[in-house]
């Protein structure tokens, strides 16, 4: 008896579309929630749109936007000019910091290094709003750690000269910056140290070995090999930096509890983005200073490739 | 039977019987911020006896968040619930824009129930086309909370406080020297209750009628001179309110009066300084002003899609004289409900103000609060002048010139299309 041959099934999709459908997951993502969001962005630019308004409420006003936000905006350019100050006052202790320490680290501390690099790494994976938060209670004028420390230094001869006289109010315009500063340095420092930390572990053994016999110091290691060498690094490092520190919102907005703080010392341009859009209700002049600050970060990191990307 | 197809028989079943009981719910979606979701929560308990087949979904996000996702919803339509609650400062900018429902045309009765809500409630929720497109829920009469115990440690009275504005600030001034605590949190609270003294029926806060800002107006030069009178005198703490130094700056005796809506007896009571309970008072606004702090409608959005329900609920929470006065024991939210200010309750002592009937006073101070109109760019001209405040109190910025630049900028700010 002839057994009964199983019909062969069709498979669901020709061998033709089945890569195209495979990779389409990923398209179908970034059209959605990358591209769409970018190409609405540049169109909303061109337009004054209330969002309370609904969709209706969109109407078009050509380069208006753009001419207000250059022209007119003087909140913009405060939070660009305090943007830059906080850019370069946490941004360059942070490489001036972090290039050394990963040395320290990398020649002084054999198998614990895993274990400090770790902690230094610590406050960049810890949530913004909970280091915000802590730093505000440390930052107290009259309550806080920072106020109560200087105040104890003060005892200390010598060094009691250089501490104020009286406690600080952080939250005064003159301080406003630095407080905001010092919570990114302590943030990113670490995250830096990293970076550096394993370009330095890639440098070639020998080279330290022939310079070390040749009765190179570590410091002179370190100025004459290991920085030249980190080049490509610092590049990226400093990139990263670039448009980190530029697009920065979470610190100054937790910090001066959304508002930029007195006389907006501490408002940034994202943040006073953020405030044109959501408070103001202005999605298109928002959206217009967004491009802005996209221009702004490309001209700084063309910038730095000028500077440290040439031979990188 | 298979014990397997007999299982499957039982779960087949009994997911038959569930579908249509569950299909045959309606729900109800409510977005509200802390502490008004307590406020829902009461109605949503009565609901689930008097209206089984509706199930009440409510989101809480805090303050800032709640009125973000409420402008994201209205813009996309997703996400976007039935009822929304709408804060007092937010209002201008939600009703003005035509994103909310007009409570005046069907299903709706807004106009009918109108008269029933405190009367300046009503100028606010005021819309497009000067159609009502909010209710409100409650209000917060404005008051001046001083700390008795450090007032009378310098000598000074209540009368010293409330007389008139160089009053106060000299009461801060004795104040200061006799114990070192500061008259007040901040300069800035001045100006926020100065500017709103002396306004009638339909005036605007920052804007006429035709969108002008009024910036530049006497009150605003009184304010702002008063708020540089009290940081030249040393009479405030220069601290933010609700930061965290606000508050410790009560707990540790640092400031000894703070002007704002009825609802702070609450906050001070729960958390922020409740070991000071029989210290603090309440007392009308100095100057014989009258303001509101805050205050808190619901709102349908136009695109919802359950709006007589919607509607029904917010009359529960609005209209339901039983339910505003819950609200008002267990929230302090002072009702805005004309029939829930008669009640007995507002007689009674408050033992955290020391044994004062301090919501009479309030009750008092909410009927002669003038009825604003808002315009959506009230919050811009309020960052705008603050911001030239702290010009003036900061960089000592002549007045007449910081008041003139706020004008030029609200007008560049507020492009009207």
């Amino acid at each position: 008896m002839p057994t009964a041959v199983p019909a062969r099934r069709r498979p669901l999709i020709s061998a033709r579309w089945a890569p195209y459908v495979f990779i389409s997951p990923f398209f179908i993502l970034f059209g959605a929630f990358g591209l769409f969001p970018l190409l609405f962005s540049v169109g909303l630019s061109f337009h004054q749109w209330d969002p309370v308004a609904g969709v209706a409420g969109m109407h078009w006003v050509g380069l208006d936007n753009f001419v207000y936000a250059l022209t007119r905006d003087d909140w913009l350019r405060k939070a660009l000019f305090n943007t830059v100050w906080i850019a370069l006052v946490s941004g360059i202790p942070q490489h001036l910091v972090a290039l050394p320490l990963a040395w320290f680290l990398h020649q002084g501390f054999g198998r614990w290094r895993n274990a400090v690099t770790g902690a230094y790494f610590l406050p960049f994976i810890t949530s913004t709003v909970a280091i915000s938060l802590v730093f505000s209670s440390l930052f107290s004028k009259d309550f806080g750690l920072v106020n109560a420390a200087f105040a104890a230094l003060r005892e200390v001869p010598v060094l009691g000269w250089l501490m104020p006289g009286h406690s600080i109010d952080w939250a005064q315009p003159g301080y406003t910056k630095w407080m905001i500063s010092a919570v990114v340095f302590w943030r990113y420092v670490g995250w830096n140290t990293v970076l550096y930390l394993s370009a330095i572990q890639t440098i070639p053994q020998d080279l330290l070995e022939a310079a070390q016999i040749d009765g190179a110091s570590p410091r002179q290691r370190f100025v004459h090999i290991v920085l030249p060498l980190l080049k490509p690094m610092m590049f990226f490092a400093v990139t990263l930096s670039i448009i980190g520190n530029l697009q920065l919102f979470e610190e100054p907005f937790i910090l001066t509890g959304g508002t930029g703080g007195i006389d907006q010392a501490g408002k940034t341009a994202a943040m006073h983005m953020y405030a044109v859009a959501f408070m103001d209700g202005d999605f298109g002049t928002a959206s217009a200073i967004a491009w802005l600050l996209f221009l702004m970060i490309s001209g700084a990191t063309w910038i730095n490739k000028r500077l440290l990307g040439a031979r990188a | 039977m298979d014990p397997r197809r007999l299982l499957l028989t039982l779960v087949a079943c009994l997911a038959g019987a569930a579908v249509p009981a569950l299909a045959a719910r309606t729900e109800l979606s409510v977005a509200a911020f802390p502490d008004l979701d307590r406020s829902a929560k009461i109605v949503i308990q009565a609901w689930a006896v008097s209206h089984p087949d509706v199930q009440v979904k409510l989101t809480t996000r805090a303050y800032d968040d709640h009125h973000t996702a409420m402008t994201t919803a209205i813009a996309t339509g997703a996400n976007l619930p039935d009822v929304m609650a709408v804060d007092m400062d937010y209002l201008g900018k939600f009703t003005q824009a035509g994103g909310l429902d007009d409570l005046e045309a069907a299903p709706y009765d807004a106009a009918v129930v109108a008269p029933r809500f405190a009367h300046f409630t009503l100028g606010p929720a005021t819309g497009v086309g000067g159609r009502l497109r909010a209710l409100p829920g409650d209000i917060g009469p404005g008051a001046l909370f001083y700390r008795a115990d450090l007032i009378a440690r310098a000598g000074l009275t209540e009368a010293d406080l409330t007389r008139d504005w160089d009053s106060y600030i000299a009461a801060g001034r004795k104040l200061k020297s006799a114990t070192g605590t500061y008259l007040l949190a901040s300069a800035i609270d001045l100006k926020d209750i100065v500017i709103r003294a002396g306004l009638a029926d339909g005036q605007g806060l920052y804007f006429d009628a035709e969108g002008r800002p009024l910036v530049q107006e006497p009150r605003f030069v009184q304010a702002f001179t008063l708020a540089r009178a009290a940081r030249r005198a040393g009479i405030d703490a220069r601290v933010t309110a609700w930061s965290s130094e606000w508050s410790e700056a009560f707990r540790r005796d640092r400031v000894a009066t703070q002007m704002m809506g009825s609802w702070l007896a609450g906050h001070l009571k729960n958390w922020i300084a409740p070991t000071q309970a029989g210290q603090w008072r309440s007392a009308p606004l100095p100057g014989d002003a009258h303001a509101s702090w805050g205050g808190s409608y619901w709102a349908i959005p136009a695109r919802a899609e359950h709006k007589a329900l919607a509607w029904e609920f917010i009359r529960a929470l609005c209209l339901d004289r039983a339910q505003q006065l819950e609200a008002f024991r267990r929230l302090d939210a002072f009702p805005a409900l004309l029939a829930a200010q008669d009640d007995d309750y507002l007689a009674q002592p408050i033992a955290y103000l020391g044994g004062q009937a301090a919501r009479l006073q309030w009750r008092a101070a909410s009927a002669r609060i003038p009825a604003l109109r808002v315009d959506r760019y009230d919050k811009v001209a309020n960052d705008i002048v603050n911001a030239e405040l702290d010009q003036v109190l900061e960089h000592d910025k002549p007045i007449p010139q910081a008041l003139a630049d706020a004008r030029l900028a609200i007008e560049r700010r507020a492009r009207r299309y």
